[in-house]
């Protein structure tokens, strides 16, 4: 190492005032560079994705235009394309997804961090991340085993019973459709829930609580009514997490939503989305207008998580005018 | 930092020896359903010519075609035959012509799970294009029960399986129904995936015979060889001349037999529907894709002589991976057709 780095580079403000070329030397201006360019790097990759995406769906934004989004027809045979069972697919199985895994991961991420004893917590929160990390196709083959013939078998029936009177658990049922493959995403979603919520939780002040507890509250109303407002943005980013992964899983869905785009009220019915429709298309798509609107779905679906995002954001920013500060989630 | 370069020139050279060993390596992409045929093919073929050395990516026909076509492989090879904008725009592209060379056969079977039916089952065309276009709903209906009269069928709802990817398969089954159904031809028609007017799809044969075994009363169908390598039950199917035929490796060759006698030049023909008393209809050629113009001549040399073996020694391989070989008329015709390969 040169002599130069026994002087110890002054912190930030201090920085500022010496000449760019003493900086260039030291340093700083170096890693400046190279750090502006590891993150300017995020920013140009989704650029070139969406510009790749952009120029090879030419045909069919030219052939459909905006009817793409409206038109609810996959022809391969005849030449004639349309996104809507895909987005349809995609939104329902996500939102069921959505609606069973929220509850369910708070719930565990709340005792997780605040009830149960850190060694427990520990030790499941190890089981966890370990859930995380199993590969998505592993969870298909386990939806195809095991929650399609419970889904035929216990589950339909049972709500067909008691709720049959509502449009979604209506039709014939096969096993496989929109709520199979919400329940096997729902399955895959819960532990991004669950982990990044207990971190969030874990890291409220320890004041915080000790003041609700002060005031006379019960270990439950601190929790509910103090800990967990303030660590709702962090909460809500872990729900996003959740959705994001939810609307682009590939495998799992399409090996139990029935892969036939159709729109259907009854979540008893088979569909298919974005991501798989792709998926099983793809290799075997012959023709440039078939396989360039397959490329266009990927720039819809694009889009639709980028609207998404940009909604959740939305959400954030109103929910969290008062209180909450956690910017560390 | 020795030992390390050490061990960089010691993995170098080691690569070296084998790369040396190889001078020409072939490349080929495409159909995944002769894939298990090529290995075996292209494996044999090292042992017998160590010099050549083939690779093939299984990446589904339409890749083949896609990459035969760019340029970015030696051989391409597909389910379906290419159509003639595609033909041409590799024409358009290259200058020359691009080559079908038949290499094996295969067949697709209609499958089925009806409770408290064991034996097997006899479709008509008419009762396969009726299921499949949702005409017929009901496993008791006379279109089916007619030709199986032995056999008590329920009046459960028939639940219809596809495959969900693209596939050859699709191709082979929607020509197939295409050639027997008008409606199916005017309505749906043929490739390697369709807008199918009812049913569930599931991913690959595993998928469909995975639904299809979980599924009460439901039909599907895969491809033959998946069919006995996983002994599913499977029924016969009418030919055109009125006999109902079960598939296997003789009668799949049979269909093939049936067209070699007006086969096309250029070897595009689609086998469905074949004539002949023990032809199975459901039953097509796999392709390689050979350009008709090679600028390297070590790899035309090495292309032909592995199409000439294949066509010989190589057609013993097959029947012991449930492959149907070639008929003889087909394989004289091939070797003519490969002199116009330069």
């Amino acid at each position: 190492m040169s002599a130069a780095s026994t002087i110890v580079p002054s912190a930030g403000p201090v920085a500022g005032s010496r000449s760019f070329l003493s900086r260039l030397r030291e340093g700083d201006e170096i890693a400046r560079l190279i750090t502006f360019l590891f993150a300017a790097s995020v920013v140009l990759i989704t650029v070139l994705l969406v510009y790749q995406l952009w120029v090879s769906s030419v045909l069919p934004r030219h052939k459909f235009g905006l009817a793409f989004f409206v038109t609810r027809v996959w022809d391969p045979v005849f030449d004639n394309f349309g996104a809507l069972p895909f987005i349809y697919g995609t939104v329902v199985t996500s939102f069921v997804a959505l609606f069973l895994a929220v509850p369910l991961g708070i719930g565990a991420s709340i005792f997780l961090a605040e009830l149960a004893p850190a060694r427990v917590s520990d030790t499941l929160e190890f089981f966890i991340d370990l859930l995380a990390a199993v590969p998505s196709v592993i969870y298909g083959v386990l939806g195809i085993f095991i929650v399609v013939p419970l889904m035929r078998r216990f589950i339909a029936p049972v709500l067909k019973n008691t709720l049959g009177f509502l449009p979604f658990f209506k039709g014939p049922v096969y096993g496989i459709g929109f709520l199979t493959a919400g329940v096997v995403l729902a399955i895959m979603v819960v532990p991004y829930i669950i982990s990044v919520s207990r971190e969030v939780l874990l890291s409220v002040p320890r004041d915080q609580r000790e003041a609700a507890l002060a005031l006379g509250s019960t270990r439950w109303e601190s929790t509910w009514k103090v800990v967990v407002p303030f660590a709702r943005t962090g909460i809500l980013g872990s729900i996003f997490l959740a959705l994001a992964r939810a609307l682009g899983e590939t495998m799992a869905v399409s090996m139990v939503i029935g892969n036939a785009p159709t729109i259907s009220a009854s979540l008893f019915s088979p569909g298919d989305s974005i991501a798989s429709v792709i998926a099983n298309q793809f290799t075997e798509a012959t023709g440039d207008l078939y396989t360039q609107s397959l490329i266009e779905l990927g720039l819809v679906l694009f889009l639709l998580t980028f609207i998404l995002n940009g909604l959740a954001r939305i959400l954030i920013a109103t929910t969290s005018q008062r209180g909450s500060g956690m910017g560390n989630a | 930092m020795k030992r390390i370069t050490g061990i960089l020139l010691a993995v170098l050279g080691f690569a070296g020896i084998v790369w040396a060993d190889n001078p020409l390596s072939l490349t080929g992409a495409g159909a995944t359903f002769p894939y298990p045929m090529y290995s075996k093919w292209f494996s044999e073929y090292h042992k017998k010519d160590p010099n050549i050395q083939i690779n093939y990516q299984s990446i589904g026909s339409g890749g083949g075609i896609r990459q035969v076509t760019e340029g970015t492989v030696d051989f391409g090879a597909s389910d379906g035959p290419m159509t003639d904008e595609q033909l041409k725009a590799y024409q358009d592209k290259h200058g020359f012509a691009v080559l079908h060379f038949p290499t094996v056969l295969g067949g697709v079977v209609p499958t089925y799970n009806i409770p408290g039916v064991s034996g097997e089952l006899k479709f008509t065309p008419e009762a396969l294009a009726g299921i499949y276009l949702g005409k017929i709903t009901k496993w008791n209906d006379p279109a089916i029960t007619s030709p199986n009269s032995g056999v008590t069928l329920p009046g459960d709802d028939i639940v219809v399986i596809h495959r969900s990817d693209g596939s050859g398969t699709t191709y082979i089954w929607t020509d197939y129904l295409s050639k027997v159904s008008s409606e199916w031809k005017d309505k749906v028609g043929k490739n390697t995936s369709v807008n199918w007017p009812v049913g569930l799809g599931g991913k690959g044969n595993e998928g469909v015979s995975g639904l299809v075994k979980q599924t009460p009363s439901s039909v599907g169908y895969v491809e033959l060889i998946y069919a006995v390598q996983n002994s599913m039950p499977y029924g016969s199917v009418k030919n055109s001349s009125g006999v109902f035929v079960k598939a296997d490796l003789a009668s799949v060759t049979s269909a093939a037999a049936g067209a070699a006698k007006n086969m096309p030049a250029d070897f595009r023909v689609s086998i469905t529907d074949a004539s002949g008393k023990t032809a199975y209809p459901i039953s097509s050629f796999t392709w390689l894709l050979i350009p008709s113009k090679f600028p390297d001549a070590s790899k035309r040399d090495a292309v032909k002589a592995f199409v000439k073996w294949m066509l010989a020694d190589g057609q013993n391989y097959t029947e012991a991976l449930s492959y149907a070989k070639l008929p003889k008329e087909v394989v004289a015709k091939e070797l003519e057709a490969l002199n116009s390969v330069q």
